[in-house]
């Protein structure tokens, strides 16, 4: 073991003494490995973000949401439909939801502006206040103001005291909310009492029960469109991954691409390195030597492009909120506004996406040297 | 000792470009002396000087060393048998450049993985001994062909072999360097080396310090005159 361990620093001496005197050479091919590396990575620790933030978006949203569809568009529920639900077996917690959008024209910016249901006592907002989101509280100056004012569809000037601005924890789901009383909420929308809500919340007992219970509400309300958490979930993971794979599939083309291009560096192994394998061997070195010094070569530049790659993909997707790929990944209406990203890497994903970039270039360079290693070291005295 | 029995060496054999370079070769190579193998160039000597150092194998015949075939051996023993029986001093001395004196000295020990300070002492006393002690962290691409040659020889030694095989020695040299590697196969002789040489050089073939030459012509041994002392 001691022998083995010794011989290999022998090798790993020469290697890099032999990288050195290559070093041009292995720096273009670093270069691009690290650039194949940042992109996949950066594709794959985006993913994982997003889907992590949605599932816990997810996990505080209703169980089953039903909307009123009038000639196919979303209208407002009538109010009556909340004890029409209740009396559906197997339901609770059915309640009115009021929310809706607001477009900032001063900030070019989009605000979901919605009624606390209650059920959470630190979201509870009397009349006359508002708690609001992160982005909301810095486009809006809300901190130093303490206020927010709004102009209502109507032109006229509405103003909240701020009771409380939401952290950046739930960004995603927060980033953008304005949260006020009912009374508040229907006179900024100018929305009458009796005009209903704009969709109906509620909860199944029985979890298993989910799809049946959306195919009575189906059948008891005709005119509604029945969304379970599980519909948008699935949704969304569909539109992301589909938006992930295409992505991924160009980059995977890119990933071959590389390979070529180490194979062909490798394959075009310089008279200069012939020669030196040729010499090594007369000197008394095995194939098994010459291997072993090219797989620390390949391992070597290997490990070190993934771990760059790796680590700048890291920064660019949570500490610059994947600049590059963003626009392409997430469109611009799914995240609507920007939402900082919590650090969220699937491992599995990780280990995969590094023996798909290190085993084929390691495989890709050792072929040729390999070809080259079992020739006869007789070369070297022609 | 090393005797090689009715080897023959086939380049390409089968193929129009068929090259025979040893035809049916017979030849006892003794121990602790210098023996060298001459003729003029496609002679087949270099060939024969291959597959006694284990560089290639016979397509017939068989070589033995001290009584063992070395000439069948598998690729991995044939390794270790350069590497330890064998120093070799190429024509053009093959010395890998970007590295230095002392490093490329070393070379040949890298896969025994001696420790490293053993080893580098041991670099140092050959290199000491061939008078490159000075040279020895200067990258060998900036030393002159004299120098050049002695740290190939000095690379030859790192491993302590019984045998030092060389081929075309003097090739590069000029006559003042010639009577310099004269010196140093004297050295290697008093020091109870076995040396073959390949060359066509009457200043070494008619040295003192050669014992046997066997002539070499069209890929066969012409003759093998012991020389009086």
């Amino acid at each position: 073991m001691f022998h083995w361990l010794a011989r290999q620093r022998y090798l790993m001496d020469y290697t890099l003494a032999a990288m050195w005197r290559r070093k041009w050479r292995n720096l273009v091919l670093l270069v691009v490995f690290t650039l194949v590396v940042f992109l996949l990575a950066s594709v794959s620790f985006f993913g994982s973000a997003v889907r992590f933030e949605a599932k816990r978006a997810l996990k505080f949203a209703p169980e089953v949401m039903v909307q009123n569809l009038v000639l196919g568009r979303h209208a407002l529920a009538p109010a009556d439909w909340v004890d029409k639900l209740k009396g559906i077996r197997g339901t609770r917690n059915v309640r009115g939801r009021l929310w809706g959008y607001f477009y900032d024209q001063g900030n070019g910016a989009n605000y979901t502006v919605m009624v606390a249901d209650g059920s959470d006592p630190s979201l509870a907002v009397a009349p006359g206040e508002v708690i609001v989101g992160a982005g909301v509280a810095r486009v809006r100056e809300v901190e130093k103001l303490r206020n927010l004012l709004l102009l209502r569809p109507d032109g006229k000037l509405f103003k909240l005291r701020a009771k409380r601005i939401l952290s950046d924890d739930s960004a995603l789901l927060t980033h953008d909310l304005v949260l006020l009383s009912e009374a508040d909420f229907r006179e900024f929308f100018n929305l009458p009492r009796d005009a209903g809500f704009t969709d109906i919340a509620l909860e199944v007992r029985n979890r298993r029960e989910v799809a049946t219970i959306a195919n009575k509400i189906s059948q008891r309300l005709p005119n509604a469109r029945v969304v379970t958490r599980e519909d948008i979930l699935r949704t969304y993971e569909n539109v992301f991954s589909w938006r992930e794979g295409v992505l991924q599939a160009m980059l995977a083309a890119s990933l071959a691409a590389f390979a070529i291009f180490a194979f062909d560096k490798a394959s075009g192994l310089s008279a200069e390195e012939r020669r030196e394998i040729g010499i090594l061997k007369a000197l008394g070195w095995d194939t098994s030597d010459i291997l072993a010094m090219k797989l620390w070569e390949g391992a070597l530049l290997a490990l070190f492009a993934f771990l760059i790659g790796a680590v700048a993909a890291y920064a660019h997707v949570f500490l610059f909120q994947a600049g590059v790929l963003a626009p392409v990944l997430k469109g611009w209406a799914v995240l609507y506004p920007q939402a900082p990203l919590t650090p969220q890497i699937d491992r599995l994903q990780l280990v995969t996406l590094a023996m798909l970039t290190i085993v084929p270039f390691i495989a890709a360079t050792l072929v040729p040297v390999w070809k080259a290693a079992i020739t006869d070291p007789e070369v070297v005295m022609r | 000792m090393i005797e090689v029995e009715n080897v023959s060496r086939v380049y390409n054999e089968g193929r129009p470009n068929e090259v025979r370079a040893l035809n049916d070769v017979t030849l006892r190579i003794p121990d602790h002396a210098v023996t060298v193998l001459k003729g003029p160039s496609g002679s087949g000597k270099t060939t024969l000087l291959s597959l006694i150092g284990c560089l290639a194998r016979p397509t017939s015949g068989r070589i033995l060393l001290d009584g063992e075939i070395i000439s069948a051996l598998p690729e991995h023993f044939m390794a270790k048998m350069r590497r330890e029986r064998f120093g070799f001093v190429f024509q053009r001395f093959h010395l890998i450049r970007g590295l230095s004196v002392v490093d490329n000295v070393m070379l040949p020990a890298y896969p025994a993985a001696p420790d490293y300070r053993e080893l580098r002492e041991r670099a140092m006393a050959a290199l000491r001994r061939l008078r490159l002690e000075h040279r020895a962290g200067m990258k060998v691409e900036l030393l002159s062909g004299g120098e050049t040659q002695r740290v190939a020889i000095a690379r030859a030694l790192i491993n302590d072999p019984e045998w030092v095989l060389a081929d075309e020695p003097t090739a590069n040299l000029d006559s003042a360097l010639v009577e310099q590697l004269l010196e140093e196969i004297r050295m290697l002789k008093a020091d109870g080396k076995s040396l073959v040489i390949t060359t066509h050089d009457p200043r070494i073939i008619d040295s003192d310090v050669v014992d046997v030459v066997a002539e070499m012509r069209d890929g066969k041994i012409t003759s093998v005159t012991e020389v009086e002392r």
